[in-house]
């Protein structure tokens, strides 16, 4: 038996679990830079997309995998519109720290 | 299940929205800006095409394996989608053409949200809600930066992005774990296996469950996931604000409905009280800190968190009557919050912004009859009857109370109450205070605004009046008797 074959499903779903806690972590705890953000955000659906990609090879079933497709397109798309939208706040605010975009309040 | 020309016909409506989309992209390009007037038009031509096609040409149905789902719901919720879009156009146009705004990229993105809507509410996988989802939301980032020179907007644009974002990585890592406990990404199938009992899956889809309502309750702004929908709804041009406060709420109802009951229906003890939490939460901040507010927009931005919370009040129900009771009131706040902010919109001129509660001091004495409109607007969001947010409210409360919510309702009514304050106190500013600037005031010059403003400050007396077709329409689509 080779090891490969000792890695288990819940070993999948705990690594997922991990790649998903240290992506809120990183949003919630990130005073300094928005880039930083976007780079967690980006982990959080590859934490989604290993799940996935896990359950569907030990179901035997492919519809997991096609979701990741999916997944993956529109995490493209949506890194495009957060990139161009710190373009424009950069332009505006000349900063991004996270700590300093808090001009409204109540 | 092979594909046919049948599946194509279901999505008749979506498909057409598509491809007169993408048609008017090219038309936009071709027009000068001297001649928007073009796209604005054909934009609504465009949504009355597709809400005749939505009325009348599709038969209800399953189409493309069960992904997309025609049902009576989904034509009652797209109609209202529609209609409100229709409505935040022609109360935008005048605003963007005094701000330099008046440009082809807000009806594109619009019109591109309203099919990401219309997919959502037809969703019959979880792979439809989450692209619908996606369509609405990634349009939604790009109309809250459409002023691109406003350190406000880009601000609140980057906060809407990363908190929108991580809802919905929080949505889908619960849609993983339904997968995983399921082994389907299709609602019906997931309801089926759910109901039959899924043996030891039981943990793994419950926590999935916690997750999806996490997901749900930060799509709605629902508290304790509240915190971007003010910064949001203030940071954006009010035009934008208009758009992202009305119809996607109809969407997001028909969202979590689809999910909740759709799909997890068997698990409706779990979620039933998550939401009620949720609903509670809601409830007692957006009310409380609303009325802290002197921006108008932040105001009505607090006030909508308040609503939510009265419509997961009809959700958590579990009932078709309280789930016919919460689609009522999510079409009831759409058609509100579209005249609040259109309010709003008429009010303000190049230079102004007309969004502090102060801007509206003494109006009763400078427009009597906009003012009348201002007055119908915060009563009935207040729910004072005979207008159609107290039905709204009314019908929300009758429900919970059908199925045993005493404490729950009493919650409600009490901070009910405590938010008809600061609906009165605009009320009391435009009648009672002395106007900063004196003589008449003078409207835009756009005649389709000031009668949309009207036609929907009637429409809130009259569909209070006679509520009795809408709600019977919302009794039937639920099939509730």
């Amino acid at each position: 038996m080779n090891a490969l074959s000792q890695i288990t499903l819940s070993h999948y779903i705990v690594l997922g679990a991990i790649l998903f806690c240290i992506s809120v972590a990183g949003i919630f705890i990130n005073r300094k830079n928005v880039i930083v953000l976007l780079m967690s955000i980006e982990l959080m659906l590859l934490a989604v997309n290993t799940n996935f990609v896990a359950f569907s090879r030990f179901l035997g079933n492919v519809d997991g995998q096609v979701f990741v497709f999916f997944i993956l397109t529109v995490a493209a798309a949506e890194s495009a519109i957060g990139l161009a939208i710190l373009v424009v706040l950069f332009r505006n605010r000349a900063t991004i720290n996270v700590g300093e975009i808090d001009s409204m309040k109540g | 299940m092979p594909f046919s020309l049948h599946d194509l016909y279901l999505l008749l409506p979506e498909a057409f929205l598509l491809f007169a989309v993408c048609g008017l992209i090219a038309v936009d390009l071709l027009v000068k800006p001297s001649q928007r007037d073009v796209t604005h038009w054909l934009a609504i031509g465009v949504l009355v095409a597709t809400l005749a096609l939505v009325v009348y040409s599709v038969a209800p149905g399953r189409g493309f394996s069960g992904m997309f789902v025609h049902d009576a719901v989904s034509r009652l919720l797209k109609v209202f989608i529609l209609l409100i879009v229709i409505a935040v156009f022609v109360y935008a146009r005048n605003y963007l053409k005094d701000r330099k705004l008046y440009v082809g990229e807000f009806y594109i993105l619009c019109l591109f949200a309203t099919l990401g809507m219309m997919l959502l509410v037809s969703a019959g996988s979880l792979v439809m809600i989450y692209v619908g989802l996606e369509l609405l939301t990634l349009s939604s980032y790009a109309l809250v930066a459409l002023n691109r020179d406003s350190p406000l907007s880009s601000e609140a644009a980057m906060k809407y992005f990363v908190l929108g974002a991580l809802a919905s990585g929080i949505l889908l890592y619960g849609m993983s774990m339904i997968y995983g406990a399921t082994g389907t990404l299709d609602l019906k199938s997931i309801h089926e296996l759910v109901a039959s009992g899924v043996g030891d899956n039981k943990v793994l889809l419950t926590f999935g469950l916690v997750f999806l309502v996490a997901g749900i309750g930060f799509k709605f702004g629902a508290a304790p996931f509240h915190m971007w929908l003010p910064d949001v709804y203030q940071g954006s041009p009010t035009a934008v604000t208009t758009f992202i406060g009305s119809a996607p709420k109809i969407a997001a109802f028909g969202m979590a409905w689809r999910l909740l009951e759709g799909a997890l229906g068997g698990l409706h003890q779990h979620w039933g009280d998550m939401l009620a939490v949720l609903a509670v939460l809601s409830l007692g901040i957006g009310n409380v800190v609303a009325i802290a507010q002197s921006n108008l927009k932040r105001m009505l931005a607090y006030s909508t968190i308040s609503h939510v919370g009265f419509l997961l009040l009809g959700l958590a129900n579990g009932t078709p009557s309280g789930y016919a009771a919460a689609m009522f009131y999510a079409i009831a706040y759409a058609i509100m919050s579209a005249a609040a902010f259109g309010s709003i919109l008429l009010l303000a001129r190049a230079g102004f912004e007309a969004e502090e509660i102060d801007d509206f001091k003494g109006l009763n004495q400078r427009n009597p009859w906009y003012a009348f409109v201002v007055l119908l607007v915060m009563a009935s969001l207040a729910g004072i009857p005979p207008l159609f947010g107290f039905f709204a409210k009314l019908l929300v409360l009758k429900a919970a109370l059908d199925a045993g919510m005493l404490w729950l309702s009493i919650v409600a009514i009490v901070f009910a109450i405590v938010g008809a304050f600061y609906y009165l106190r605009v009320i009391k500013v435009m009648y009672f205070d002395a106007p900063v600037e004196k003589g008449v005031l003078a409207l835009p010059h756009d005649i389709p605004l000031r009668w949309i403003l009207s036609v929907n400050g009637a429409a809130l007396l009259f569909l209070g009046l006679f509520f009795g077709p809408l709600l019977s329409w919302c009794y039937r689509a639920m099939g509730a008797g």
